[in-house]
């Protein structure tokens, strides 16, 4: 019978509002939908939220077409770092997509968002294109810092990304500057500041949280637990790792980081709350597919049956899958269409990246300052290369 | 060479015309001068830049309802009020990372330290947080903060107290570095630097805050700002350049009087930017005494002497008359007893001691010839302690097509 249905539906794609009994959703509809999380949130000094999450055929959708995209992205670079096309760190964020996408679904390009090193897709998630990723991480001059930043260091000041950060912890202090001058601009936005299980041990995150909750400053710390520091499990680096406790006095929640809709009710919650009372730390639990970076196979100090156990159990994009066509929103087939189109839509992205040019010479001296002063600066040879910074 | 398109400069800012030199002593007094202390000068000019722009803030340890730890914030709590003077509490990872993150977003935070030893604990965030971020970003970031505080020795504060910071954040691209002596350099470059759309390191100086100056009404309009980059020339002569910075301009200043009546008339130059280091007046000073002496408090090695000797002998090493002097505090930690802080630090005693300058001097009875109607050579009267060196430069001088190309460069 459903099989029926849908061939019914598909012949009769144009009248499908109008028939109620064959699929009552289109995939642009902004009906309505409850999801349940697939996990309850444990709140520490906390009530958590519920476990019912608002959303639409259109969101599903959209998470869906994201995490695809950002999944491609990272799996394509992957392959170019390989092909040596990528050089220095690269770290891969793929299994962690739910983060950013439950993330954006719940904030505003208002509200701001700092991360450590794994940032290729919180930046495709704030509005960055793949050109800017690709030509960035193959160093041409159409990246987005113009090829001078490399895959730590994207930026995207007016939709509010703010890094990018290769040291780790040092965006948490950031983080709460950012929600320092939001306070202080009277802007009624909110700072997410993203770290990892291994930077939640450092000593600068609870000097920025001690004066975060002191001025009741809008930040959220939000841990990206994906129980590795590198190569070191999370049992191994912290005495405590129920890192939405590590706030102590500060409230915090823990979500399924696998769940992108868990991820957005937590975000929801926690902006809400922080507008309010000040900060509040998310743990998201999820989990990196590849190593620590491209340099890190990733494998020795976990096992493989391991990784493809959370593969085969929590892929998030799979759970966006099944609810897709649980609530028959599209078929597998339709589904495989937009993995498809994703795919042709990264290697034509490819394509232009390796096409753009490295950045000219000149570049070496520009952006050293706003305001050169006509200074010069110097080049390995100082007789031969210098320019007059501007 | 590379070149890139030098910008139009902005309007004109208010400079101040030089000190007249020599003869006076630069505590003159004329009845309508005015005297401001260091410490005034720099409280006015936060004064002032927080009220032009709501956007400026200080944030720090005890700069609020303590008033300052030395008093430099006095008064701007009960002014400004606690949003915009903000007491932290010790921990300067954390506030420097956020007066960072505050800047990213567009605020102008002044973060004061209350020592630039405590600084250490921040210089991730002054370095790679703060300096690199525009260039990282391609310009899509950049940081307008102020990093300011006392920095070198005091006294009898002990080794962790008492670092000169001057060298390390010279050296960083990125970075502006700016140090004052007077009361005009106070108020002048925390203007500007409070001003600038880059991240400024401001090393002012503990012993300094309590010493009065004679202050223009210039000075003292609320306009009034000094050019970065641009050093001073606190006194002019004509036998011997004397480059200094913060305490150490005070020190040259009393030596370059002894020296006077010795018939030694030395300019003392006040870098007052550390980055950018003012080489094209240094040279200039340089070319037309023929003799340097650097003198910093900090330790000597890589320090901000070695950089500016460095700077002359590749632009003017045919106008030097005697090697490069380097005057710097002891290669050791700072010690407590006063007499070995004392000699730890140079004194005025220090500067005048110049063997090679007197010994020139003398031997040219009083006055060294000027440099026009000398052959680009290498001087003969003197005293090589370049040793070996000396005799390897003279043969890469006149041997091979590359060498004479780059000594032509040097002299014509």
């Amino acid at each position: 019978m459903a099989q029926l249905t849908r061939r019914t539906t598909d012949l009769l794609k144009p009248f499908s509002a109008a028939l109620s009994s064959t699929r009552l959703l289109t995939t642009t509809s902004t009906t309505p939908i409850t999801v349940e999380t697939s996990l309850p949130f444990t709140g520490h000094k906390i009530d958590p939220p519920s476990r019912s999450v608002e959303t639409t055929p259109q969101e599903l959708m959209n998470f869906f077409r994201d995490m695809a995209l950002m999944r491609r992205m990272e799996i394509a670079a992957d392959s170019l770092y390989k092909a040596k096309l990528i050089r220095g760190f690269c770290h891969l964020y793929d299994g962690q997509e739910a983060v950013s996408v439950g993330m954006e679904a719940a904030i505003t390009k208002k509200d701001c968002i700092i991360t450590a090193y794994r940032d290729h897709c919180i930046f495709l998630g704030r509005g960055g294109t793949l050109l800017e990723c690709f030509a960035e991480l193959m160093g041409r001059k159409d990246g987005c810092s113009k090829g001078k930043g490399g895959s730590m260091h994207f930026y995207k000041k007016d939709s509010g990304f703010y890094g990018g950060h290769g040291i780790v912890g040092a965006q948490i202090p950031l983080g709460c500057g950012l929600a320092f001058a939001q306070k202080y601009s009277k802007d009624e936005n909110v700072t997410f500041a993203m770290y990892g299980d291994g930077a939640a041990n450092q000593g600068q995150l609870f000097e920025a949280l001690n004066m975060a909750a002191l001025w009741d400053l809008p930040a959220i710390l939000v841990c990206e637990n994906n129980h590795y520091g590198m190569g070191t499990a999370e049992w191994r680096a912290a005495k405590s790792p129920a890192y939405y406790k590590r706030g102590d006095y500060v409230p915090g929640l823990k979500a399924n980081g696998m769940d992108a809709f868990a991820v957005k009710q937590a975000c929801k919650f926690a902006k809400e709350h922080a507008l309010k009372n000040g900060p509040i730390i998310l743990e998201m639990d999820t989990y990196r597919y590849h190593g620590h970076s491209m340099s890190d196979p990733g494998s020795t100090y976990r096992t493989r049956d391991e990784i493809s156990g959370v593969r085969q159990e929590r892929d998030p994009i799979e759970r966006i899958r099944k609810l897709v066509l649980s609530h028959d929103l599209a078929t597998e087939k339709e589904l495989k269409d937009i993995e498809k189109e994703v795919r042709k839509e990264v290697d034509e992205a490819i394509a232009q990246a390796k096409e753009s040019p490295m950045p000219d010479p000149s570049e070496l001296f520009t952006n050293v300052h706003v305001k050169g002063f006509g200074v010069e600066a110097f080049g390995a040879d100082r007789k031969e290369l210098r320019a007059v910074l501007p | 060479m590379l070149r890139i398109m030098r910008n139009k400069l902005d309007a004109p800012v208010f400079t101040s015309p030089f000190l007249k030199p020599a003869g006076l002593a630069l505590r003159s007094y004329s009845s309508s001068a005015k005297q401001m202390t260091v410490r005034e000068a720099l409280n006015s000019a936060l004064d002032e830049e927080m009220s032009a722009d709501h956007n400026v803030f200080l944030m720090g340890e005890e700069v609020g309802e303590y008033q300052g730890a030395y008093k430099v914030s006095k008064g701007l709590l009960q002014k400004f009020g606690p949003e915009r003077v903000v007491d932290t509490p010790i921990t300067e990872a954390g506030f420097t990372g956020i007066g960072v993150g505050a800047a990213f977003y567009g605020l102008r935070p002044v973060v004061e330290f209350m020592t630039f030893n405590f600084a250490m604990q921040a210089i991730d965030h002054i370095i790679n947080s703060a300096a690199k971020t525009n260039y990282m970003s391609a310009g899509n970031i950049n940081v307008p903060i102020v990093f300011r505080g006392p920095n070198g020795a005091a006294a009898g504060v002990g080794a962790q107290h008492s670092q000169c910071y001057a060298a390390w954040y010279g050296s960083c691209p990125g970075l502006k570095v700016l140090i004052p002596y007077s009361s005009e350099d106070a108020r002048g470059l925390l203007k500007a630097a409070i001003r600038d759309p880059d991240p400024v390191v401001f090393l002012e100086n503990e012993l300094l805050y309590g010493e009065a100056f004679p202050v223009s009404a210039e000075v003292l309009d609320s306009r009034f700002c000094i050019p970065i980059g641009k050093a001073k020339i606190e006194r002019e002569g004509k036998h011997v350049t004397i480059t200094a910075f913060s305490k150490m301009v005070g020190f040259s200043l009393k030596a370059a009087e002894t020296l006077a009546k010795d018939g030694i008339d030395a300019e003392v130059i006040n870098l007052r930017s550390i980055r950018p280091l003012d080489r094209p007046t240094i040279n200039a000073s340089v070319r037309k005494t023929n003799r340097l002496v650097t003198v910093e408090e900090g330790f000597p090695q890589h320090g901000v002497g070695a950089e500016i000797c460095a700077s002359i002998v590749e632009d003017s090493f045919g106008y030097l008359d005697s090697p490069v002097e380097r005057i710097a505090g002891a290669d050791v930690p700072m010690p407590y007893a006063a007499n070995l802080e004392r000699m730890a630090l140079p004194q005025v005693e220090d500067i005048i001691s110049l063997e090679n300058i007197l010994k020139d001097v003398d031997e040219n009875q009083g006055a060294p010839t000027s440099n026009e109607d000398q052959t680009p050579m290498m001087p003969l009267g003197v005293e090589s302690n370049l040793g070996d060196a000396f005799h390897e430069t003279e043969t890469w001088q006149l041997n091979g097509a590359s060498g004479l190309q780059v000594w032509e460069e040097v002299f014509w």
